[in-house]
C-alpha cells in the first residue's frame, strides 16, 4: 500500500506546525523522517494517523483521497502508529492490550481472550516476534513492550507502520533487535515510517530519507549517498560541529567522593547499591546506563533531595551526606535536574522568578521579607543575554519558552553561582541541536575552569562526547569504568555493560 | 559474562509496620485480660434460632471466663509472632484476625449473664451492608473509568427521597424506578461536570452532596410536614426462598431477606461479569487506566465515562431506596448518615472490585448492627460511643488493613483530548 501526503498544512492558532508538506510512503520501504524536536514530525504523523485533521492538503491511499475523522478511521484504512510513549495499559495482559478496541467476542458481549491469545501467537510466528500473550505489560522490559505495540498495529492489519522515535527508550542491544524486526516487516511488504532525530540510526535503517525543519520538508535523499554531516546541516539549517573542544585533561584534587553509598527508592527497594565513585577538579565523569538503574536516585542523593541509607558523601573532604539542599548550594554544588518540569523550574512562574529560585534570600535580591524585584529583573536580563535565553521579556512565563530555552534558563541559574561541582542529569534531553551544543559548551567550560562535573545521561553519544571518564550503572551498581582520555572508547563494550553483561 | 544479581529489597517500612501491629495486638491482649476478663464469671448465651423455626438449633452457651482468657492468649501469641522472623508476611492477616478476636471477646463480655440472638444480628448485618455495598459498587463503577465519585452520599440521599415520594404516590415499584432514575440523573450531572466541563471531581461531588442534602431537607421539613401522605411509602417485605430459607442460621441470614439484599448481590455479580469478562468492561477499565491509549484505539473516552458514571448513579439510587422502601417507608433529613462515604471506604478496602466491595460492606454492616444490638444489651458503654463503631471500623480498616491496594491509574484525572 502506498500513501501520499499532498500539501499538508496544520496550524495551532498562530503557530504553523506543518507547511505544505509532501511525502510519499511506499510498500516494502523504510522512509526515514528526520527532524529536530519541534520540527513538526509528530504533528505530521498525527495528521496521518487521524489524531489531527489537516487545515489544508490531502492524504491519498493508492491514489485515492481519504479523510480521517479520528484514529479509528486511519486504523481501518491500514495506517498504524507506534507512539513514542507507549499506549499500553500497564495492568492489562499483552493479549488484552493487543485486542483492545477490536476485541473478539462471544455471546453476552463475552470477551474471548482464548481467541485473542491465539491471534497474538499467530502474529508472533508470522513476523518472528517473541512475546508471551499472558504476560502483564508492567512486568515486561521496554524492548518487549515496544514489540507489543507493533503486534497491536499488525493485529489491526496495518500496512503502514509509523514508528515515532522508537529507539529513544531502548538499550543499544535492544536497538539492534528492533532493527531486525523493522527489516522483517519491510521484507514482508509493509511500508514503514521511521521518525527520529538520530543521524546514525536513520543512515543505518532507512531506504529513503526526508528531512523536516520548522514544519517544512527541506530535503530528501538516499542514505547511501549522504553522510552525517550533510544530514545534520539539513536538519539544523546551518553547519554543525560534532566535536566538543576541551582543554587537555588535567585533573586536580577530589571534589566529590562517594563512599559505599546505598540509596533506597520510595518503596524501599534498593536503587543504588554500595556505590563508590569520585569526581576530580577539571574532569567530566559520565554515568551511562539505561534509565531506571539508579542514576536518578544517585543524583537526588548527591544534591540533597533523597536520603542516603548508608555510606558517606564527601565534598572537598567534608562530610555532606546529610547536608541540606541550601547548604549544598552555598558550598558550590550546582544541580541541573533530569526533569526540569519536576525539579528544575516552575512553569507558571516568570523567567525572573525562576532565575532567583535559589538566591532570592540573598541580600542582593531581598531585604528582610521584601524582594527587590528591580535587582532581580536586572540580573535576569543580564543572564538571558549571557546564556542566550530567547524570551520575549524577563516577565514571560517560563513554561511558554521552548524546551531548549527552558533548559538554558536552568543552566544559567545553576552555573551563575560560584560552583565547584556540577551535577547534571539528562542535561540535553529533548532539546534541539543548537541548545545541545550550547549546553555542552557550558558544561565543558565549567570543567575547564576547574569544576568537577558529573553527568548522567541515557544518550550514549552525549556521554562519549563529553566525558573524561565513563562509568556504567546497571541495577544500582557501577558495573564498568572506561577511560576516555586515551583514544576512543569502544561503544559496543559500553552497550554490553549497560545491558548488564560485564566484560 | 557474569550477569549482575538483581536488586534486593529492604523492607524497612514493612518491618516497622509489623512491629507496630505486634505492639497493638499485645496491647489488645492486655486490654482483654484486664477489662473483659475480671467481670466474667457467668456464661454468655447466643440464640441461633427461634422456637418457631422448622429446625431448631440449640443455643450457643459460652463460659465467659475461659473464653476471654483464651482470646487474650491468642492475641498475645499473634502479637509476639509479629516480632519474630517472618512476621512481616502475617501483618495484615494477624491484624484482621486479632480485630475479629477482639470483637468476639467484646460480644461475650457484653452478653455475659444475658441471652442474645446471634442469628438476628447476622441478619441485620446483611441488611445494613446493603446501602454500603451498593454505594461501594457505585464507586467501583465510576472509579474504574477514573471518575472519583464523592457524590455517592448525595445519590443515596436522592434515591431515598425519590423512593419515599414516588413510592407514596405510585406504590413501591414506582418508587424504586424513581429512585434509580434520580440516581442516574445525578450520575449524569456529575459526568457532565467532570467530563465535559472538567470541574474538579471532588468539588463537583461535594456540590452534588450539599445540593441534595439542602433540597431534600427543605422538602421534608416544609412539604412533608404538611402533606404527610406524600411521605408514607409501602415497604418491600422479606421474601423467603423455599428450602434454602429453612436452613438454620444461614437461611434467615441470606435467604429470607427483601428485594434490596437480593438486588445488591445480583448487581455485584453482574458488575463483576461486566467489568472483567466483557468487551465493554475491558474498554471501561482501559479508560480508567490509560485514557489516551484507549483514545488512540478509537474508544470514545468521554462516552464511556458518561455511561459508567450514570450507571453508578443508578446503582446508588437503588441503594438509596433501601433507606425508605427497604426499611421504614419514610424519609428523614440526612437519613443516609454518611453511608455513601463508608461505601467509598468499602470500595477501597475491596480493592476496586465489586465482590471485594461487597465483602468490605459486610464488615461495616457488622459494625453497624453491632452498635444497634449492643444498645439493647445495656452495656456500660454509652450508646453514643457505640454509634461510632462503624466509623471507627472504617478508619481502622482503611488505615491499617489495606496493603497494596491500587487505584485505577488515571483515577481523578480529567482527560483532555488534544
Amino acid at each position: 500500500m502506498d500513501v501520499e501526503l499532498r500539501g499538508i498544512t496544520k496550524r495551532f492558532g498562530e503557530v504553523v506546525a506543518n507547511a505544505d508538506v509532501n511525502l510519499t510512503i511506499r510498500a516494502g520501504e523504510v522512509l526515514g523522517l528526520l527532524g529536530e524536536n519541534g520540527a513538526g514530525k509528530s504533528t505530521l504523523m498525527n495528521v496521518l494517523s487521524g489524531l489531527y485533521r489537516p487545515d489544508e492538503g490531502e492524504i491519498l491511499i493508492d491514489g485515492k483521497p481519504v479523510a480521517f475523522d479520528g484514529p479509528g478511521d486511519a486504523i481501518r484504512a491500514g495506517i498504524g502508529m507506534v507512539h513514542q510513549h507507549f499506549m499500553l495499559v500497564p495492568v492489562f495482559s499483552v493479549a488484552e492490550n493487543v485486542v483492545l478496541g477490536v476485541e473478539p467476542t462471544g455471546k453476552f458481549d463475552f470477551l474471548d481472550l482464548k481467541t485473542a491469545r491465539r491471534q497474538v501467537r499467530e502474529i508472533n510466528q508470522k513476523y518472528g516476534l517473541e512475546v508471551d500473550p499472558d504476560a502483564k505489560i508492567e512486568t515486561l522490559p521496554v524492548g518487549v513492550q515496544q514489540r507489543v505495540e507493533i503486534i497491536k498495529v499488525l493485529f489491526r492489519s496495518a500496512d503502514v507502520l509509523i514508528l515515532d522515535e522508537p529507539t529513544a527508550v531502548l538499550t543499544p542491544q535492544e536497538v539492534l533487535e528492533f532493527f531486525e524486526i523493522v527489516k522483517a516487516l519491510r521484507d514482508a511488504g509493509k511500508a514503514l515510517v521511521f521518525i527520529t532525530h538520530k543521524l546514525n540510526e536513520i543512515l543505518e535503517i532507512a531506504d529513503r530519507i526526508s528531512v523536516i525543519r520548522a514544519g517544512r520538508i527541506v530535503g530528501e535523499g538516499d542514505p547511501k549517498k549522504l553522510n552525517r554531516k550533510e544530514l545534520a546541516e539539513m536538519m539544523v539549517g546551518r553547519p554543525v560541529s560534532f566535536d566538543v573542544i576541551k582543554a587537555p585533561y588535567a585533573p586536580g584534587r577530589d571534589i566529590l567522593e562517594v563512599k559505599d553509598v546505598t540509596i533506597l527508592r520510595d518503596n524501599d527497594e534498593i536503587a543504588v547499591d554500595h556505590v563508590s565513585l569520585s569526581v576530580k577538579s577539571g574532569e567530566i565523569v559520565g554515568i551511562a546506563g539505561v534509565q531506571g538503574n539508579g542514576q536518578s536516585a544517585l543524583i537526588e542523593a548527591l544534591t540533597g533531595l533523597r536520603r542516603v541509607a548508608s555510606g558517606a558523601v564527601l565534598y572537598l573532604g567534608d562530610d555532606i551526606t546529610h547536608a541540606s539542599v541550601r547548604a549544598r548550594h552555598k558550598m558550590g554544588v550546582a544541580h541541573i535536574p533530569e526533569d526540569r518540569h519536576r525539579a528544575g523550574m516552575i512553569a507558571d512562574f516568570t523567567v525572573a522568578e525562576n532565575m532567583v529560585l535559589d538566591t532570592y534570600y540573598d541580600e542582593r535580591f531581598s531585604s528582610g521579607p521584601q524582594i527587590n524585584w528591580k535587582a532581580v529583573n536586572a540580573r535576569t536580563a543580564e543572564f538571558t543575554h549571557d546564556f542566550d535565553i530567547r524570551t520575549p521579556s524577563v516577565f514571560a512565563q517560563a513554561g511558554h519558552l521552548s524546551g531548549g530555552n527552558q533548559q538554558k534558563l536552568v543552566v544559567a541559574r545553576e552555573l551563575s553561582r560560584e560552583t565547584k561541582l556540577v551535577v547534571a542529569g539528562q542535561p540535553t534531553r529533548g532539546l534541539d541541536v543548537g541548545s545541545i551544543e550550547y549546553i555542552h559548551q557550558r558544561l565543558v567550560e565549567a570543567r575547564d575552569t576547574g569544576d568537577g562535573v558529573l553527568i548522567v545521561s541515557s544518550e550514549l553519544d552525549e556521554i562519549l562526547a563529553l566525558s573524561d571518564r565513563i562509568l556504567v550503572m546497571f541495577k544500582g551498581r557501577i558495573v564498568a569504568e572506561f577511560d576516555a582520555t586515551k583514544g576512543t572508547v569502544d561503544k559496543g563494550a559500553i552497550g554490553l555493560a549497560m545491558a548488564g553483561v560485564a566484560a | 559474562m557474569t550477569p549482575v544479581p538483581t536488586a534486593r529489597k529492604i523492607d524497612t517500612g514493612k518491618q516497622r509496620q509489623a512491629r507496630i501491629v505486634g505492639g497493638l495486638l499485645i496491647a489488645l491482649a492486655v486490654l482483654v485480660l484486664f477489662v473483659f476478663a475480671p467481670d466474667a464469671p457467668g456464661a454468655a448465651t447466643f440464640r441461633l434460632s427461634r422456637p418457631t423455626d422448622p429446625w431448631v438449633v440449640p443455643n450457643l452457651v459460652i463460659p465467659a471466663g475461659p473464653f476471654t482468657y483464651a482470646i487474650a492468649a491468642l492475641l498475645a501469641f499473634l502479637g509476639v509472632r509479629q516480632f519474630l522472623r517472618g512476621g512481616v508476611r502475617w501483618t495484615s492477616i494477624s491484624l484482621g484476625f486479632g480485630l475479629a478476636l477482639l470483637v468476639a471477646a467484646f460480644l461475650v463480655w457484653a452478653t455475659t449473664g444475658k441471652a442474645f440472638s446471634l442469628t438476628g444480628m447476622l441478619q441485620a448485618t446483611v441488611v445494613r451492608a446493603v446501602p454500603i455495598a451498593l454505594g461501594g459498587l457505585a464507586g467501583v463503577l465510576s472509579e474504574r473509568v477514573a471518575v472519583v465519585n464523592i457524590a455517592i452520599e448525595g445519590m443515596l440521599l436522592a434515591g431515598a427521597f425519590a423512593g419515599a415520594l414516588a413510592g407514596s404516590v405510585l406504590g413501591g415499584v414506582g418508587g424504586l424506578f424513581a429512585a434509580v432514575a434520580i440516581g442516574g440523573l445525578f450520575g449524569f450531572i456529575l459526568a457532565a461536570l467532570v467530563v465535559t466541563y472538567r470541574m474538579d471531581q471532588i468539588i463537583a461531588g461535594v456540590v452534588i452532596n450539599l445540593f441534595v442534602l439542602g433540597l431534600t431537607s427543605y422538602v421534608s421539613s416544609q412539604v412533608f410536614q404538611e402533606y404527610r401522605h406524600l411521605n408514607n411509602a409501602p415497604v418491600f417485605r422479606s421474601i423467603k426462598i423455599p428450602l434454602l430459607g429453612d436452613i438454620p442460621v444461614i437461611g434467615p441470614v441470606f435467604f429470607n431477606q427483601n428485594l434490596f439484599v437480593y438486588g445488591a448481590v445480583i448487581m455485584v455479580l453482574v458488575a463483576t461479569y461486566y467489568l472483567f469478562y466483557t468487551r465493554t468492561g475491558l474498554r471501561a477499565r482501559a479508560v480508567g487506566e490509560h485514557p489516551k491509549a484507549a483514545d488512540t484505539l478509537g474508544i470514545n473516552v468521554y462516552r464511556v465515562r458518561y455511561i459508567n458514571v450514570t450507571l453508578a448513579g443508578m446503582v446508588a439510587g437503588f441503594g438509596g431506596a433501601w433507606f425508605t422502601l427497604g426499611s421504614v417507608g419514610r424519609f428523614d433529613e440526612g437519613m443516609t448518615g454518611g453511608r455513601g462515604y463508608i461505601g467509598l471506604a468499602a470500595m477501597i478496602f475491596g480493592r476496586w472490585h465489586p465482590v471485594g466491595a461487597l465483602m468490605a460492606a459486610l464488615v461495616f454492616g457488622f459494625a453497624d448492627s453491632l452498635q444497634q444490638k449492643l444498645a439493647l444489651l445495656q452495656t456500660p458503654i454509652p450508646s453514643e460511643f457505640l454509634a461510632m463503631a462503624p466509623y471507627i471500623a472504617t478508619i481502622i480498616v482503611v488505615a491499617g488493613l489495606i496493603g497494596r491496594a491500587r487505584a485505577p491509574a488515571a483515577d481523578g484525572e480529567a482527560y483532555v483530548k488534544e
